[in-house]
């Protein structure tokens, strides 16, 4: 029996328990190995007039010290537009910005001279806020991204109620538990070996080389492990990286850079906050008949990701939702802030929040059930052989005589199962009975109210940038039978590497203590796309899979000479090879054959993903491949005195397709929901008026605790999961979906919230007890 | 400088510090003994949580001068000298107590020490415990699950114990 499917545990977990893992901090550096630290803007906007650097160079140990003006090629870091200096050039942008990059014989060396240097700035005023920027039109794109399908301005004001309300919803430190490094190690000829914890190591290769003046080909990235990425190392693990490779250039001597934790809150981009603006008309069961959505994202000084990003959340801002009109429009605004970037979700969450508060908002003005309201504009099941059908009762059923239904975008909704898995869950968890035993806890006490909600999550899975949709893998099966997987993707903790062990083992059926994967390598993997939008498993397993699959039927041929059988017959099966009539030898002694009989043991394997084809200036077409669907109850207790509360439980069925690591999965989806719901909740960014992050650590930044998870938590996956789409072993994507099970956090504590009087709360994310206590205040006057 | 000497893991170690030098510092750079992790760089985060004289210590928060003459366990020493996992490691490890692994060694260390102290927590002694230490992946359900399984307490069956 192959491995897959079986709840394996993380393939490096005996390295992690023992202190054994090595993350690039921990890789032992070369004699002589030198240290950096940027030197950061003190102002949000201004222009530079000159940096004095003496005191810096007169600090013992300080080797050199570097401006812009003394980068030998390329001084830029960016992804996307080529927009954002290494080091500053002639303007500061954002408090935190690095200006000038210490070279010195230690980290704290390099961090101690890099407070000594004096950046003469002349002040310019700073956009901070969104209100500042849509004044200034300052912005990224010419105009607004607008998506419309129908006419939903007609279908508003037609429509029996109508409904206009704003939540904001605040950004997200990523608060990786590791934080930003790299190392450069200088080789002959110029070439650089560069270890960095990045999700994206080809873009290190692309960025480091034009850095430094070469070819791809003279840079070598390697990547063994993040301690947590969430979108984080997709891009802002560039500057650290190409900074050591510069300087490594520069003295010739092995470079190490690794941010402190303030440096990295402060210099590092985070989730996109947003304003959402709706405007929906609706009928008096709560369907919707159109709506109206303006989203305003702060982006930050550069471009980054954020224009895919605020794509994302406007192709998600009907969630799970049919809206038979929509408009959406998007504003991405440049603001004197960090540049805001991926992380978990890239958008989508955003987009999903906005119309589930519309969602909530509908069911309290017509006070009505919530979850009946969410059920009443669900897009029609799928049904089929993947899904029970939904039952008789059920409002869907009396919807399915239209056809295949679309979203904004006009892709077709094919593979709809959230009717099913919000029934189970419905039934599971007792939502009817346990919203009674709330409503009558409610009744009497005056003080502590409860609140409970149940979300559901449709969640896009393919890049939305076309071409990002591939992936590579190189596998070697050695004359002793052991076998060595390499992929593109990259190992945050997320269990990518046992997965792809076991999918290797499935071709293989050799055991899955024959396989390796190894660190991800610019060099025997080419062109990689970034471990991001959850594609790690769907594209790298194929590409596995491709590769295995050739080696798998080379073999067969030289095992069935071998044996005098055809070729057809040869089973991997349990360690053995067998021509399936009683001759068999080991899989290790097949390999010794096949290799002494000349046949290639090593091969790349390929894979792209189809369908997907869609225009993102229009917004029209198939951006996903599929969509992963899950749904979420939580219960909330709140103190009504004080705006305090706790999650007191939260039951959840989350779609992973057929799962190929059931433990692995379930860890993502508790992982996922603990940090969307801290995102929500505890989770507050806070700029001060000149543009300087006040909340730089985790004594003023708080994400979830061990105490703050709920009191009971039940994580299933959904027993009837299978991708529908021909994906590996018929699996679903996991890393960001779960995420946006957090969701039902936040409408669990407006319903608490609601039982305070008879206004709506209103209530803005994150939902701090400040923000809690102030919704209180308001739902009392009415 | 000034010469220091502790006994780590069993093993007698000196070295030369300067005053400020912190005990991570003179753990993970002279003694090679990266397992301890630096998270956030001021005691909240828990990764670099060592034994210190048989007490739960932040190494990020303690010079090395202040650990000259004592006794320092790090998660490299938990283990037995065989290889061996201690229950709390082979729980963690079979209950799925971790994902990206960075957090698991401050983990380790202060779940082993509350087992000394208390060999039978309630899972929410566990959760009061633990409130030193952050853990940014697993949201913290496996993590609670794998020490009161270490305890030799009941827990649900966990998908990743074989």
């Amino acid at each position: 029996m192959s491995s897959l499917a079986r709840p394996l545990p993380h393939d490096a977990a005996r390295l992690h328990v023992t202190g054994q893992a090595r993350y690039v901090d921990d890789i032992p550096t070369p004699a002589g190995t030198l240290h950096l630290a940027f030197g950061l803007s003190e102002v949000a906007h201004g222009v530079l007039r000159g940096i004095d650097l003496s005191e810096v160079r007169n600090c013992p140990g300080v080797i050199d010290v570097l401006t812009a003006a003394d980068l030998p090629f390329d001084n830029d870091v960016s992804p996307s537009a080529h927009d954002e200096p290494l080091l500053a050039t002639d303007r500061v942008h954002y408090v935190g910005q690095p200006v000038f990059l210490v070279i010195a014989d230690s980290h704290l060396t390099a961090r101690r001279a890099a407070r000594k240097g004096r950046i003469a700035i002349d002040p310019l005023p700073a956009i901070l806020t969104v209100d500042q920027a849509m004044e200034a039109n300052s912005r990224f794109e010419e105009g607004p991204r607008v998506y419309e399908k129908g006419d939903a301005k007609a279908a508003i004001a037609d429509a029996m109620h109508r409904l206009t309300g704003t939540i904001e919803v605040g950004g997200q430190e990523h608060f990786y538990l590791e934080g930003q490094a790299a190392m450069a190690l200088p080789q002959d000829g110029g070439d650089m070996v560069i270890h960095s914890s990045t999700q994206h190591p080809t873009e290190i290769q692309h960025k480091v080389a034009e850095a430094v003046g070469l070819p791809m080909h003279a840079v070598r990235v390697e990547m063994r492990r993040m301690g947590g990425g969430f979108g984080g190392k997709e891009s802002q693990g560039n500057a650290l990286a190409v900074a050591c490779a510069i300087a490594a250039r520069h003295t010739g001597r092995a470079c190490k850079m690794r941010y402190d934790r303030d440096d990295d809150m402060v210099i590092t981009g985070k989730r996109h906050d947003i304003r959402i603006d709706y405007d929906v008309g609706f009928d008096d069961a709560g369907r919707v008949a159109g709506v109206n959505f303006v989203h305003k994202l702060r982006c930050g000084w550069a471009m980054d990701l954020s224009l895919p990003v605020a794509d994302r959340a406007m192709l998600h801002a009907d969630n799970a939702y049919h809206l038979p009109t929509c408009r959406i429009e998007s504003h991405r605004l440049k603001t004197n802030t960090q540049s805001a970037t991926a992380f978990r979700g890239f958008g989508g969450p955003q987009g999903m929040v906005g119309i589930e508060r519309v969602m909530d908002h509908i069911a309290h003005h017509l006070g009505l059930d919530p979850l009946a309201v969410r059920q009443v504009n669900y897009y029609s099941e799928a049904g089929g052989p993947s899904a029970p059908p939904p039952p008789p009762e059920s409002i869907s059923a009396k919807m399915k005589t239209e056809a295949v239904q679309t979203t904004p975008y006009f892709m077709e909704v094919e593979d709809f199962e959230l009717h099913a898995i919000t029934a189970q869950l419905a039934d599971q968890a007792g939502y009817a009975a346990r919203r009674a035993a709330v409503a009558a806890w409610n009744a009497d006490n005056a003080v502590v109210k409860r609140g409970v909600a149940l979300t559901p999550v449709k969640f896009g899975i393919s890049f939305t940038l076309t071409h990002l949709n591939q992936a590579g893998a190189l596998v070697h099966v050695y004359s002793d039978g052991s076998i060595q997987v390499n992929h593109g993707g990259t190992e945050m903790g997320q269990g990518l590497f046992q997965k792809m062990a076991q999918v290797a083992d499935a071709s293989f059926g050799c055991g899955i203590e024959r396989i390796k994967v190894t660190a991800t390598d610019t060099s025997k993997v080419p062109n990689t796309s970034a471990t991001a939008a959850s594609s790690g498993s769907d594209l790298n397993g194929m590409a596995v899979r491709a590769a295995c699959e050739v080696i798998k039927a080379r073999m067969a041929e030289g095992v069935a000479a071998y044996f005098g059988c055809d070729a057809r017959d040869i089973r991997f099966v349990g360690g053995q090879v067998s021509d399936g009539a009683g001759r068999e030898i080991s899989f290790d002694e097949a390999a010794q054959r096949c290799y002494e009989a000349r046949i290639s043991l090593s091969s790349t394997g390929y894979y792209k993903t189809p369908k997907v084809a869609w225009d993102r200036i229009a917004g029209r077409g198939r951006p996903f491949y599929y969509f992963a669907y899950g749904a979420a109850m939580s219960e909330v207790a709140v103190d009504t005195l004080t705006g305090e509360y706790r999650i007191l439980r939260s039951d959840i069925i989350h779609d992973v397709g057929a799962s190929l690591n059931p433990a692995i999965d379930v860890g993502q989806i508790e992982g996922g929901f603990v940090q969307g719901a801290g995102w929500l909740t505890s989770e507050e960014l806070v700029w001060n008026g000149d543009g300087r992050l006040r909340t730089h650590a985790p004594s003023t930044y708080k994400i979830p605790a061990c105490g703050d998870r709920p009191d009971v938590f039940n994580v299933e996956l959904w027993s009837e999961g299978r991708n529908r789409e021909d994906t590996i072993y018929r699996s679903k994507a996991v890393g960001e979906p779960p995420f946006m099970l957090g969701i039902s956090a936040l409408m669990a504590l407006s319903d608490a919230v609601a039982a305070c009087g008879t206004g709506y709360p209103d209530l803005q994310a994150p939902a701090t007890p400040e923000r809690v206590l102030a919704a209180v205040n308001k739902v009392r006057r009415g | 400088m000034t010469k220091i000497t502790m006994t780590v893991n069993g093993k007698s170690y000196s070295g030369e510090v300067e005053g400020r030098t912190l005990l991570v510092n003179f753990l993970r750079e002279t003694l090679s003994l990266t397992g301890t992790h630096v998270g956030c760089d001021t005691s909240q985060c828990g990764a670099c949580t060592v034994h210190v004289n048989g007490q739960n210590v932040k190494s990020c928060t303690m010079f090395a001068i202040e650990a000259d003459g004592a006794d320092v366990t790090t998660v490299e020493g938990i283990a037995a000298p065989d290889g061996t996992l201690s229950t709390v490691q082979q729980a963690f490890q079979d209950y799925h107590g971790l994902q990206c692994g960075f957090c698991t060694p401050g983990m380790i260390m202060t779940a082993t020490k509350l087992l000394e102290n208390n060999p039978k927590p309630t899972e929410h002694e566990v959760r009061e415990y633990l409130e030193g230490n952050i853990c940014r992946c697993t949201g913290y359900h496996n993590i609670v699950k794998a020490i009161m399984a270490a305890s030799g307490q009941e827990v649900t069956p966990v998908a990743a114990a074989e």
